[in-house]
């Protein structure tokens, strides 16, 4: 098969050398290649670009430990509720603050949380958010300023005020 | 043979150790099949609902080692619930109930608790090996019971699984009489650990092998447990943060040379970079290196360690080495036989010109002549770079390529990558794994129906035309054992074609196609050896069974065979037809 698609093989020719000036060349080749494709093609690259940005579900398939490991600048966290079947994700990078958070965390799962004092924790709705951090201790969310909370969170739980031990 | 008593057909037996080959030989006749039954001592389950423990036990009573796999593949990418099932402790009751004398346990994606380890580690006296691969639901607390309680223990190995660390002793509960250990192995443990501890369990134990740290070990208690335990053959490396001074460095280079035996390095989790170089005195030795954890390394520092790795057969990376390192690695390691490339920018934000593109993969190809396993994630793709891989490497054994974004075409010519893929599948005769991706039609199942006759496993994504596709992998590829699609158009008409097809298959996923309820339920009708389960994914849209839509699509099927019938541990979401 020397001829795809009526392409001449050569035209798109891959060497291997010491990278250099040939190579950098080569390389400038294809990008310009490239561009020109894109704009004949301008609705069909549109139309392959939403997918790619938009979070899907699973994609890539990467376990989620490497994920989190290798990426600064999305900090994604399991978040579980007891009794939900499913757990969700939340990048932790798209809120500045605490209450931002537990905002979304109401919407996401249709709950309130109820009211935050620092002696006592949150009282009045049943549900606790809580934390898991870096050295794998449950915390409850909110007490520790929320540069160190985000820095440290690996997961999420929203417990379920009967289930709440004392100590929190 | 048979004129020989049964003791000497039982020793011919034990020189076969592969499963298929035990399966076949007890297929042979009623005798055969009752010598291999009581002289088999290892049994592998790939789908631990597909026989229940009281069968197992029953037909293979004298058994040793026990490996079993629990959820689906795509459960590692959150694509199975929550609680779905996998659960070994009715596997650990039964086998304790019927005394049977189980040395070693091998479990995949299986809920494992602390009250299972419990009874494990009580149940059987001469229990020496628990690996456990991708489970969760149990803490520190089920370890320090294998810990305190398996007196023969050697091999504790425990890889990326989920497990909640009440950094508890739990490497205290290692008595001091244990002197066993050949491989330890809590990488994936997030908590503190007791290095004191750590320290006097390597100082006795003569017979490590294999030794893998988590993130909370740092280098100077590296440098002092390999100077205890200069035999390791497999060394992964906990946290690695602060620059040492001078003193530590020396400490820690003394201790890492005098390591000879030192064949496989991991690890890296937090790593300065200028630790590096402590390495470079063992890196001729080393077969494995894993740096896919080693976020902070970058291009050029990877690349001058792995020069000095000319041995290497087996290398894990990130794509921060670029198609410069990849190509430093075809030059080098002329032994390499496995490749992973793992994204290091998942979600596509940095516009990263040091990733890897086709360029590193064609490089690899040409320069590493027995190269058979491949995992490689990257941006762009083209065909005539598939080609030409498929041409300098017809061995592959396994093919996965994953590219990043979904239906991504050619970058040059922007066509479907069918035959890219078609020349894969076409060259290398032996392929039993294979990943696709990209934009792809019909017509690269098409190929791989024609071409890929050892196929075992396929996952497709974002892929495919028509019901076509799907038909044409199930009707050519004739020993396909695990399919999992997602997110790619095949319906009712593909899944109800060779309905017993799937009898010979241990598993079939699709998730987010085109298949319905009720074709699922045609499907599940007259297949009492099949077990079809739908995953709902919105537990408010459950609606009474009266009130349902056959014509609804089905989030996810999860069709796999059983002998034993419909399981009963399932939860409310998941519906067995």
């Amino acid at each position: 098969m020397e001829v795809i698609n009526g392409l001449n093989l050569k035209d798109t020719e891959l060497r291997l050398g010491l990278p250099g000036a040939q190579e950098e060349q080569q390389q400038e080749v294809s990008c310009v290649r490239s561009n020109n494709k894109r704009k004949n093609n301008d609705s069909k690259e549109e139309s392959a670009l939403p997918p790619a940005k938009t979070q899907i579900v699973g994609w890539p398939p990467v376990r989620s430990n490497r994920k989190n490991n290798n990426n600064k600048n999305v900090s994604y966290v399991k978040v579980s509720m007891d009794g939900a079947p499913y757990l969700r994700k939340i990048d932790l990078k798209m809120y500045k603050n605490y209450p931002e958070l537990l905002k979304a965390l109401e919407n996401m799962f249709k709950f309130t949380v109820g009211e935050y004092s620092e002696r006592e924790g949150y009282k009045g709705s049943g549900f606790v958010p809580t934390y898991e951090d870096k050295d794998g201790d449950w915390m409850l969310v909110g007490d520790v300023p929320w540069d160190m909370f985000s820095s440290s969170c690996q997961k999420l739980r929203i417990m379920k005020g009967s289930e709440v031990p004392p100590a929190l | 043979m048979n004129y020989f008593p049964d003791e000497v057909i039982e020793h011919v037996f034990d020189f076969v150790a592969s499963h298929k080959d035990r399966n076949s030989i007890s297929l042979v006749c009623k005798s055969w099949h009752k010598i291999e039954r009581f002289s088999r001592k290892n049994v592998f389950i790939g789908n631990c609902y597909a026989i229940n423990p009281e069968r197992l036990i029953g037909r293979f009573p004298c058994l040793k080692s026990l490996t079993l796999k629990g959820k689906p593949h795509f459960a590692d990418f959150n694509l199975v619930p929550h609680e779905w099932g996998g659960f070994v402790l009715p596997w650990i009751e039964a086998l304790a109930r019927s005394r049977v004398g189980l040395e070693e346990l091998r479990l995949k994606r299986m809920v494992v608790t602390d009250e299972s380890l419990e009874l494990l580690s009580r149940s059987f006296a001469n229990f020496k090996s628990l690996v456990l691969v991708s489970c969760e639901g149990f803490t520190t607390d089920g370890l320090a019971s294998i810990a305190a309680n398996c007196r023969q223990l050697r091999e504790l190995d425990l890889q990326e699984n989920e497990i909640d660390d009440h950094r508890g002793q739990w490497l205290n509960c290692f008595p001091d009489s244990c002197t066993t250990l050949i491989s330890l192995n809590f990488a994936c443990l997030k908590g503190e650990t007791n290095v004191a501890a750590l320290e006097r369990l390597v100082a006795r134990s003569p017979n490590l092998k294999s030794l893998k740290l988590n993130r909370a070990v740092p280098l100077d208690a590296l440098a002092r447990l390999m100077t205890c335990a200069p035999q390791l053959v497999d060394l992964g490396v906990g946290s690695y943060e602060n620059e040492p001074d001078p003193e530590s460095f020396v400490k820690l280079m003394t201790a890492i040379e005098k390591c000879i035996s030192l064949r496989s390095l991991s690890g890296f989790l937090e790593v300065a970079p200028l630790c590096l170089p402590a390495f470079y005195p063992i890196c001729q030795n080393l077969i494995s290196l894993n740096l896919s954890y080693a976020a902070e390394i970058q291009g050029n520092h990877l690349i001058k360690l792995i020069q000095l790795c000319k041995r290497l057969q087996r290398l894990w990376i990130l794509d921060s080495i670029g198609d410069k390192g990849l190509a430093v690695v075809a030059a080098t390691c002329k032994e390499l036989q496995e490749l992973r490339v793992f994204p290091s920018d998942v979600h596509g934000e940095e516009d990263n010109n040091a990733a890897v593109t086709e360029v590193g993969l064609v490089a690899i190809s040409a320069g590493c002549p027995k190269l058979h396993s491949i995992l490689y994630f990257c941006k762009q793709m083209t065909n005539a770079a598939l080609i030409a891989v498929a041409k300098n490497c017809p061995n592959f054994i396994r093919f996965r390529l994953c590219i990043l974004e979904p239906h991504k075409p050619d970058h040059i010519t922007s066509q479907s990558l069918d035959e890219g893929f078609g020349a894969i599948v076409q060259a290398c005769k032996g392929l039993r794994r294979l990943s696709v991706s990209g934009l792809l039609t019909d017509q690269v199942f098409l190929y791989i129906g024609m071409y890929a006759e050892q196929l075992e496993m396929l996952s497709i994504a974002f892929a495919g035309d028509t019901d076509k596709g799907m038909l044409y992998v199930l009707n050519g590829c004739k020993k396909m054992r695990k399919l999992e699609i997602r997110d790619s158009p095949f319906g009712n008409a593909a899944l109800l074609a060779d309905v017993g097809r799937y009898e010979t298959m241990r598993s079939l996923w699709m998730s987010s196609c085109e298949v319905t309820l009720g074709g699922c339920k045609r499907l599940a009708q007259n297949s009492p050896r099949l077990n079809v389960e739908i995953i709902n994914e919105n537990e408010n849209n459950r609606m009474e069974q009266n009130e349902e839509d056959e014509r609804e699509k089905v989030d996810k099927l999860y069709l796999y065979r059983t002998m034993v019938g419909t399981r009963k541990d399932a939860p409310p979401y998941v519906r067995i037809l």
